[in-house]
């Protein structure tokens, strides 16, 4: 019978929490967007005229297609991260694409059109070096791939070993490309460097060595960039330092040495300090490569150069020009280049590459986007016109991860912000009040009341009642119009100018600060970009620090973010002030840091334009104040005493603190030091400042409150041990109060090992680790309680409580690995907690904080059950219905930002990874809002029922009375 | 007016709250020392500094001694000095303008075949307002925590009561004696998952239902009646039904 009431709380408890979307919910308040990435190769299919498909490979080990009328995804198959899933090389031929992946331990091949794996094989040790396609008699039958000491050829349409040659002298030769003109030889060049090049000849059909030979070349010390092979068989490389062009006869026994041509004999030279580039193409794998070829001089000077009869023919000179590439459709190969324009603009024209003429009417003009970065690649998918001559697309990618595709005469057909594949850290920002409702807010404003009179007053207020008359009438005007209108095409754009709060402030602005140092601001409703700025100078993949200074909540002040960045060459800490709601740099003067910054603090101490304080503390720990007028510093002055903070060493294992001085110095208060022999530092987390906790206290069964611990200086320390054996190794939690540092709470959890992801929230923290002796993850929560009794209730200082508070502690089983954890955060606090749990599959679980609790009971009570407790369960269930992205799976899920709206039941979420999905929760359901489908038919129809009923019987009875009187 | 200095009387201020701890290791390596429990070293101690001026520039001197007990019932204990007339003052003084007490102790390990080679690499510090101190009497709780290794990780004042009301304290002698309570505390360690009371548990529950035979009828056995009285009932109304449609055709 205990069971079952215990199956019952169960049950009940789940029916409070569970929270699924229904399939009608779907999209309507949630989106995903998905990315790539950096791209490194991009193929366009030219197997057919009409096909659509563009094949892309991307540092994030991504290999998708891409629609290129749409720029949307046909299909994507994300591999691991890191070198295992690193994409060496992508050859196409025909409908298979051939990918080397994880440094030449895999290669597959893939069909194109739905992306499925065709075959794959596993090749031998050795890292990759090249990979090329290999033709015999006019027809791609295998694959070559060249590892440091060993050269392999596979079957094309099966994946299986043909054969495997190790190369002789491996250890002192540097072997680096490969080359394959579809005579039946496959040629590998190696490279002792400053000594000579070595070129071993493979036959196709067994791997037998035809020939091998070495040549002098004592300048050269890489292949790869310097060196590619034109024409029938002729090797071409530069040099930069002496100013000449190498040819070398691949098949001539004679040829002992390279034939040198100096550039000055064609009148061209090689800026100094860069790297020249030779681009050749080879449009069939079977067959030779042409005999034209670009050369880079400079960044922008690029040169088609022709070898015909032994002698280079300079064909065009194209100075300036940024990107040049050639593209091949049926049996006609053009180049297209790139130059620039004027300032904001870049032209790219098509010419044909065995002439070097230019095609006529084919132009295409490339914006450049003032607030981007400059384009860096070029790829261009050629086509035959109906007139038979040769029309082209390009896709440009820019340093800034944007990928524009193009068409002429310059119709940007898509575009793809790749940089939001890696965003770092972001925060939402209320969005501002509409005109009229900035137009109230201005009306009571505090300047206003004093400087004018009563009458101006009153007819302020006529005047504004009347603009809010107006707004109302042709809001009530615009739905009278859309409702006349087909639904689909009603969805209104969202517009920079049209942007405004809506009713429940449902509706933010995403700003993300992505790795490549490229800001966006996005709306949280529908994923629109609204605006971008791209930030030179910034050292990729360092820290950012984003601060919102003022919200918008001060009107007419616009809101005012700022962000630390660190600037690649002086790798210094540098303040980018904008305002987020319109991406503009904001004309503030900013302080100058002329020393690493240690820590950022800031205060809720405002100015008279309603900035909060940004303290910066650099590496002498002195402290630099943004803004700082005179009415901030007087401020400071005498709120001095009361200011503290702290420094985290974690290479000493250091924890210490500080107080501001009168004069902005510090001095150091208290020192913790945890010895970094036995365990170090990997995390430490306060809680968030824009949190607000409700309820001060539980209700306990018997009546009583259990008061909480809710120290708002109190931080969570994760450190993991040193020793990594797997029963030695363990976790340690400390709660240290950051003024005094008091060590509030320390415990170990053995056999634990990391990493620790962890949520440090109200009273509680919860953390996950790998359990290394059970091989598991768990869960632990720890909560923090006064006692029954509060030490002073009326405010919290952590110089005035000297007991130390009760812990609690209880741990779970997690059955599924943890990328990211974080709680709900709600407007007022009110509604239950959930935690949200990125999962490496993708799915985001809400899982109920009631589960986590270290107060559930091993055996159920009278009292646990009057305070809904659940019966402690060892392990943590994962139900379908918690993931809140159904099937709107987020790749490698990296963090996940909450964000209060509005309304007190509802909490924005955004899980971001190489995709970004934004959406709402309801922890307590939407307890402050009606359903959708309510019945309002029914209930005015009701009620008027009720009125009418009232008022015929009143009159009924009314006329009953006067008969009454009357007999 | 001249204060004859009364040279403070090394009085031992006991004050001791002990503390076993059971775990033992070291600070440089993680290799666990058994014997460390049967050592018979005596103890060691470490002196116990303070701080308090009016310019708030630290300028530490001593307190006291900090005492440790090795071996089986590990423990901690303070002697410290008396403060003489002119430290009194001064502490009064500081809490009149809001300064802080401060307190450190070197980073030593209480791990005690270690504890010879390990010495100050720095102190760990920690303060409380001077003003509490003097308000609560010099009653103050220090705490010592240390790591898994049983080395000194963070030091703790806190005094009681902890606030500062600016109550004056005439009676000098309330300033004379340190009551301290002092204890090291180690960290604890946290649970895992309890697994094998859970399943015992979910055993007995079984067992529970097994042994009770009520439960262990068949669905027929425990509601018979149910079902009977519902057939019956069944059969009483539809007979019922029938008469009235034969009345209608009689009549």
């Amino acid at each position: 019978m205990a069971w079952l009431v215990v199956r019952l709380a169960i049950s009940v408890s789940l029916f409070y929490t569970a929270s699924a979307v229904f399939e009608d919910q779907v999209g309507k308040f949630d989106w995903r967007q998905q990315f790539i990435g950096k791209v490194r190769f991009a193929l366009f299919d030219t197997h057919s005229q009409a096909s659509k498909k563009l094949l892309v490979a991307t540092d994030k080990n991504v290999f998708a297609s891409l629609n290129s009328r749409t720029g949307d995804l046909f299909w994507r198959h994300v591999d691991k991260t890191g070198p295992e899933g690193h994409i060496d090389a992508l050859l196409m031929y025909g409908q298979d694409a051939v990918v080397v992946a994880g440094n030449g331990r895999l290669l597959r091949s893939w069909e194109t059109t739905v992306g499925g794996l065709k075959w794959e094989t596993v090749l031998d040790t050795g890292s990759f070096q090249a990979a090329a396609l290999v033709g015999v008699q006019d027809f791609v039958k295998y694959v070559a791939v060249l590892k440091k000491s060993a050269i392999s050829l596979h079957d094309l349409s099966s994946g299986s070993q043909i054969w495997v040659e190790n190369l002789p002298d491996s250890d002192t030769v540097q072997y680096q490309t490969i080359y394959s003109g579809g005579n039946g030889l496959v040629f590998v060049f190696g490279v002792v460097p400053n000594s000579h090049i070595v070129i071993v000849e493979y036959k196709i059909e067994d791997g037998e060595i035809m020939n091998k030979k070495s040549v002098e070349a004592a300048w050269m010390s890489s292949l790869e960039s310097s060196c590619t092979v034109i024409s029938s068989g002729i090797l071409l490389c530069v040099d930069q330092i002496t100013q000449s062009l190498y040819t070398l006869l691949l098949q001539s026994a004679e040829q002992t040495e390279m034939r040198q041509i100096h550039l000055q004999t064609l009148d061209l030279e090689v800026a100094s300090g860069f790297q020249p580039v030779l681009t050749s193409t080879q449009p069939n794998p079977a067959q030779p490569p042409l005999s034209e070829f670009f050369l880079q001089l400079s960044p922008d000077h690029h040169i088609l150069l022709q070898l015909k009869d032994g002698l280079i023919v300079p064909l065009r000179d194209f100075n300036p020009s940024y990107l040049a590439a050639f593209a091949t459709s049926g049996e006609r190969t053009v180049a297209a280049v790139m130059s620039p324009k004027n300032d904001t603009a870049c032209s790219i024209n098509l010419f044909s590459a065995d002439t070097g003429r230019r095609h006529l009417d084919t132009t295409i003009i490339y914006h450049m986007d003032p607030n981007g970065g400059k384009p860096n690649r070029l790829y261009v998918h050629a086509f035959l016109k109906k007139d038979d001559s040769v029309g082209y697309r390009v896709m440009v990618q820019t340093e800034d991860l944007t990928l524009t595709f193009l068409q002429q005469p310059g119709r940007v057909v898509w575009m793809r912000e790749e940089a939001l594949a890696d965003v770092v850290t972001m925060e939402m920002i209320d969005l501002p009040f509409t005109g009229t409702q900035a137009e109230l807010e201005g009306e009571f404003g505090k300047k206003a009341a004093i400087q004018d009179g009563l009458l101006p007053m009153v007819l302020k207020r006529l005047s504004s009642q009347f603009i809010l008359l107006q707004a109302w009438l042709a809001h009530l005007w615009k739905l009278f119009y859309d409702a006349r209108k087909p639904r689909s095409s009603v969805k209104n754009e969202v517009n920079i100018d049209t942007l405004s709060r809506d009713e429940f402030n449902l509706q933010k602005m995403m700003v993300m600060v992505t790795a490549s140092g490229k800001l966006f601001g996005i709306d949280s409703k529908s994923g629109t970009i609204l605006w971008k700025q791209y930030l030179e100078n910034i050292e990729p993949n360092s820290v950012f620090k984003l601060i919102v200074q003022r919200t918008t909540a001060h009107f007419p002040h616009p809101p005012q973010c700022t962000l630390l960045i660190k600037n690649k060459d002086t790798g210094l800490g540098n303040l980018y002030v904008f305002n987020p709601i319109f991406g503009k740099k904001s004309q503030i003067s900013v302080p100058a840091l002329p020393r690493p910054v240690l820590q950022t603090l800031l205060l809720p101490v405002i100015d008279q334009d309603y900035a909060k304080v940004l303290l910066l503390i650099d590496d002498q720990y002195k402290v630099t104040t943004f803004p700082s007028t005179k009415n901030i510093l007087q401020q400071l002055q005498d709120t001095a005493s009361s200011i503290f903070f702290y420094l985290v060493d974690s290479s000493q294992g250091k924890l210490s603190g500080f107080r501001l001085r009168k004069d902005l110095s510090t001095e150091l208060i208290w020192e913790v030091v945890i010895p970094t022999e036995v365990q170090k530092i990997v995390a430490v987390k306060g809680k968030r400042a824009n949190e607000h906790v409700h309820s001060q206290g539980r209700v306990m069964g018997d009546r009583s409150v259990l008061y909480k611990y809710l120290n708002p200086n109190l931080l969570a320390v994760i450190t993991e041990s040193t020793d990594t054996h797997h029963e030695r190794s363990f976790v340690g939690i400390f709660l240290i109060d950051g003024v005094t540092g008091r060590i509030v709470h320390e415990a170990v959890q053995r056999k634990a090992k990391g990493p620790v992801h962890f949520v440090h929230s109200e009273n509680w923290v919860v953390y996950v680790y790998w359990n290394s002796k059970f091989r598991r993850n768990e869960f632990s929560v720890l909560e923090l309680f006064e006692g029954a009794e509060l030490y002073n209730s009326t405010v919290f200082s952590s110089l005035d409580r000297p007991h130390p508070p009760q812990v609690l502690q209880q741990s779970y089983i997690f059955p599924a690995p943890i990328s990211t954890l974080e709680a709900t955060l709600t407007e007022k606090g009110i509604t239950s907690r959930h935690l949200l749990v990125g999962l490496p599959s993708g799915n985001i679980l809400s899982l109920p904080k009631m589960f986590l609790d270290p107060r559930r009971p091993e055996v159920v009570s009278e009292q646990s059950r009057e305070e809904n407790l659940i019966p402690y369960a060892p392990e943590m269930p994962i139900r379908d219905e918690w993931f809140i992205n159904y099937n709107q799976t987020v790749s490698r899920v990296r963090g996940i930002h909450t964000a209060p709206s509005g309304l007190e039941s509802t909490c924005l979420v955004v899980a971001y990874g190489l995709d970004i999905y934004q959406t709402r929760v309801f922890p307590s359901k939407q307890f402050d809002v009606l359903k959708d489908d309510y019945d309002y038919v029914l209930i005015s129809s009701v009620l008027f029922g009720l009125f009418f009923a009232t008022m015929i019987s009143k009159r009924l009875a009314e006329v009953k009375l006067l008969n009454r009187a009357w007999r | 007016m001249a204060m004859i200095r009364v040279l403070s009387l090394v009085l031992s201020v006991l004050s001791s709250v002990t503390l076993l701890w059971t775990q033992s290791g070291e600070c440089n390596n993680g290799r666990r020392s058994a014997d460390a429990v049967d050592t018979d070293f005596s103890g060691f101690s470490v002196p116990l500094e303070h701080s308090f001026e009016v310019d708030d520039v630290p300028r530490f001197r001593l307190r006291g001694a900090l005492q440790f007990r090795g071996g089986r019932e590990q423990g901690v204990y303070l002697s410290q000095n008396q403060l003489s007339e002119k430290d009194r003052n001064t502490l009064k003084d500081v809490a009149a303008v809001d300064g802080l007490y401060r307190i450190r102790v070197p980073r030593v390990s209480l791990q005690v075949d270690r504890q010879t080679e390990k010495q100050s690499e720095g102190y760990l510090t920690t303060f409380v307002r001077a003003c509490s101190l003097v308000e609560s009497h010099l009653s103050d709780v220090i705490t010592l925590h240390t790591d898994v290794s049983g080395c000194v990780v963070g030091i703790s004042i806190v005094t009681i009561p902890g606030s500062c009301r600016g109550i004056e304290v005439e009676d000098e002698v309330d300033l004379e004696v340190f009551n301290t309570t002092i204890s090291v505390v180690a960290p604890v360690t946290a649970p895992v998952p309890e697994t094998a009371p859970y399943i015992e548990r979910m055993e007995q529950e079984m067992e529970k239902k097994g042994k009770n035979p009520q439960e262990q009828k068949s669905f027929f056995a425990k509601y018979w009646y149910l079902i009977l009285g519902g057939a019956v009932f069944l059969m009483a109304t539809s007979s019922a039904q029938t008469p009235p449609g034969g009345a209608s055709e009689q009549s």
